[in-house]
């Protein structure tokens, strides 16, 4: 048993930190709110020539062969450059549609489930080459064209544009049930992994902010009630991060413990550190956090953005709710779980 | 990244759950936890039955009698005696978890032959005279202080929160022998024999109304120089060099008994039928997620106790998050008991099956409440997570000098 990083997992979560850096400077990325298309085909196809998209492919169709878990270390990275766009989708649909692998094409995708899912609104339509919609009875591809939809004003998020469909012609069935059901867990996975890297993110402007700011002749971050803000911050990040990395790996070990729970989990707990540490993230810098200029609202409004998505809050907390009342034998007497 | 537990890890797994399957159910009755005589005689029992199983001391290294496992078998060790329902290190938990350490690292050859042993066989048991009434969380304050008299000192002071004193052989005692103010540059580290002259022990009772705790006072103690743990004044830095023993294991068999009050209360919920309000299942299942994630937390500070040899600051991470569920987790099981849980007494199930357990819920409510105090506040531990982790200034720092 060994739960920290391999040399080699450090190596590829660096690499992508300092692609992303090279390819998503902030001011870059925020040159793209309000524009209804945030999507760079350049940057997009440099995540899909790093492997970003088809790195859980198995190799002998094309991808990179790695798991779930070293996927959670590339998403952190993406979520700390506050990267926009339909990742976790192109992702998963890496191997399903065409060009989604490699980059070349821009994959959405949008939970519909009946009635709870209406009135659809679907993040990035405008840049789709795809959409996907994901029901409990499989997954279908839809051509953005075809759907009569409108941009919304003002999305809560700058860099996530969202569009209401006012009627979406049925689509081409692409996968089945089964596949939903793990695109549903492994996005959760994924999304949760991006939320924790947007609570680092949060994390570190607030500190940097903490050392920088005087008031009363003092750095605010020598005051307690400012300093404690910033502990628990980080300790929000580190719960939620152990939480998605053991979660992949109980994906990609199931002996290990139930991957549906431990993914539920996983979500559940980084959607939480990304949204309080973004509201942190605002209190610390005080009126200037109010501001639309000094970035701190970005990961907050980010970060409720995808606790929509892959299941919300009270989705999440009852599907562990049922991990509970299911007997608990195999957890219990397997001797590598706890 | 790998959970996986190797083979010969499973292996000491496998013997040692053979072990505690043959041992577990023939151990005596436990005692009434009022009883501290009948408490000491079954913890230190378990200990000397460990012992002749050549488990004792499990994280102790070889040179200092211990078994010398890895980090990872000590999770196992920890894992494997709670779900064998084992008894707890109770009384020994001083000796074994910080006097007998502190010996190992900074003890005479004299000392660790006289005390480690006894340690380990459950012979002697061990309690902590650090804090004082006005020394708490400014440790470096205290004012118990000792005075050389040819080859003893004269201690003359108060030591406050010191758990099992009413049963203990030992005390370890920190003493000012520097100068007024000198804080943490004048501090030594003692040996104090708990039937001492001079020595008076006082109960002090909890807020879950048990005696763990005492008061003791020192009226001119006399304690041997040759008591003293490493130089004269550098009491401080032997202290600090104790904790660095610690492999991200303490809380180990804490938070798995969590998981099972989690699942007596999901079940007791199940039963009365409460576990049909969806805000009541979303708050269990919150709980699932935290304590899942804290076994996560624990596996990597384990694993990096493993690489590294020394804790990082994954422990206070811990304390910090564990310490609130526990007792989010408390709050949760008073919920479910509802207004059974008015008195901490087991009550007749309406349904005729199990009673219900409102001892079990009600003292363990009142315990979790310690977690957030004891062994560093959490307002402590957030200051150290935000001036060591983060660099974060200093607050400007106050003292009595």
């Amino acid at each position: 048993m060994d739960f920290e990083l391999s040399a080699f997992e450090s190596e590829l979560a660096a690499g992508v930190r300092r692609l992303v850096e090279r390819h998503f400077p902030l001011e870059a990325v925020r040159r793209g709110e309000g524009t209804g298309s945030v999507v760079s085909r350049d940057g997009w196809s440099a995540l899909g020539d790093a492997g970003v998209f088809d790195l859980c492919l198995a190799e002998d169709v094309g991808g990179v062969g790695l798991g779930l878990c070293e996927a959670t270390l590339v998403f952190e990275e993406l979520g700390r450059a506050l990267v926009p766009g339909p990742l976790v989708a192109s992702h998963l649909a890496a191997g399903l549609v065409d060009g989604a692998a490699d980059g070349t094409a821009v994959i959405g995708l949008v939970e519909c489930t009946g009635r709870g899912s209406l009135p659809l609104v679907v993040e990035h339509l405008a840049d789709l080459d795809a959409l996907l919609v994901l029901s409990d009875e499989g997954i279908s591809a839809h051509e953005p064209s075809s759907i009569a939809a409108r941009e919304l004003d003002r999305p809560m998020d700058p860099l996530t544009p969202v569009f209401l469909v006012e009627e979406l012609p049925a689509g081409t069935p692409v996968a089945g049930s089964d596949s939903a059901a793990w695109w549903r867990r492994d996005g959760a996975v994924l999304t949760a992994a991006f939320q924790v890297g947007m609570a680092a993110w949060s994390t570190d402007l607030a500190v940097s902010y903490a050392k920088e700011r005087h008031q009363f002749g003092r750095p605010i971050g020598s005051f307690q009630a400012i300093k404690h803000i910033c502990a628990d911050m980080t300790v929000r990040t580190e719960v939620a991060r152990c939480s998605v990395q053991a979660a992949a790996l109980t994906v990609d070990q199931p002996d290990v413990g139930d991957p549906l729970s431990a993914a539920a989990g996983a979500k559940l707990l980084a959607d939480e550190a990304a949204i309080e540490n973004g509201r942190a993230c605002i209190q610390v810098h005080g009126g200037m956090g109010f501001t639309w200029e000094v970035p701190a609202h970005l990961a907050y409004k980010r970060a409720r953005v995808l606790a929509s998505v892959f299941g919300n809050a009270d989705e999440l907390a009852e599907c562990l709710a049922r991990s509970l009342e299911e007997p608990r034998d195999g957890d219990r007497h397997r001797s590598s779980d706890r | 990244m790998d959970l996986r537990f190797t083979e010969a890890e499973e292996a000491f797994r496998s013997e040692l759950r053979r072990w505690l399957d043959e041992t577990v159910p023939i151990l005596p009755a436990k005692p009434d936890p009022a009883d501290w005589t009948g408490r000491r005689v079954y913890d230190t029992n378990w200990q000397r039955l460990l012992h002749l199983a050549g488990y004792a001391g499990v994280d102790w290294p070889r040179d200092g009698g211990g078994r010398g496992s890895s980090p990872v078998e000590e999770l196992i060790f920890k894992q494997e005696l709670e779900r064998a329902h084992a008894p707890y290190v109770g009384v020994n938990f001083v000796g074994l978890l910080h006097a007998g350490p502190t010996i190992i690292a900074e003890g005479t050859s004299e000392q660790r032959g006289r005390y480690l042993p006894a340690i380990l066989k459950g012979e002697e048991v061990w309690c902590q005279g650090f804090s004082e009434p006005d020394a708490g969380s400014d440790l470096a304050s205290l004012r118990t202080r000792a005075v050389r008299d040819g080859d003893e000192y004269i201690v003359t002071g108060s030591k406050i929160w010191t758990s099992h004193a009413e049963v203990a052989d030992f005390c370890e005692l920190l003493v000012r022998t520097g100068a007024e103010g000198s804080a943490h540059r004048g501090i030594s580290w003692l040996i104090l024999p708990m039937d001492s002259p001079g020595l008076e022990v006082r109960p002090l009772a909890t807020i879950a109304g048990s005696t763990e705790f005492a008061e003791l006072f020192l009226d001119g103690v006399r304690v041997p120089i040759a008591n003293r743990v490493g130089d004269e004044n550098d009491g401080w830095r032997v202290t600090m060099v104790t904790l660095s023993f610690e492999r991200g294991t303490a809380f180990v068999g804490d938070l798995l008994e969590a998981f099972e009050i989690l699942d007596m209360a999901v079940g007791l919920a199940r039963r009365t039928g409460r576990f049909d309000d969806p805000a009541m299942r979303r708050t269990a299942g919150h709980l699932r997620a935290e304590l899942d994630a804290l076994w996560a937390l624990t596996r990597r500070n384990v694993s990096h106790a493993s690489r590294v040899g020394i804790p990082g600051s994954g422990g206070t991470t811990f304390k910090l998050a564990y310490s609130e569920a526990r007792n989010r987790l408390g709050e949760f099981t008073l919920s479910v008991l509802g207004r059974a849980g008015l008195a901490a007494s087991d009550l007749p199930s309406p349904d005729g099956g199990d009673p219900l357990p409102a001892a079990t819920f009600v003292e363990d409510w009142l315990r979790g409440i310690s977690l957030t105090i004891a062994a560093g506040t959490s307002q402590i531990q957030r200051n150290i997570v935000g001036e060591r982790t983060l660099g974060l200034p200093k607050e400007p720092r106050w003292t009595s000098s």
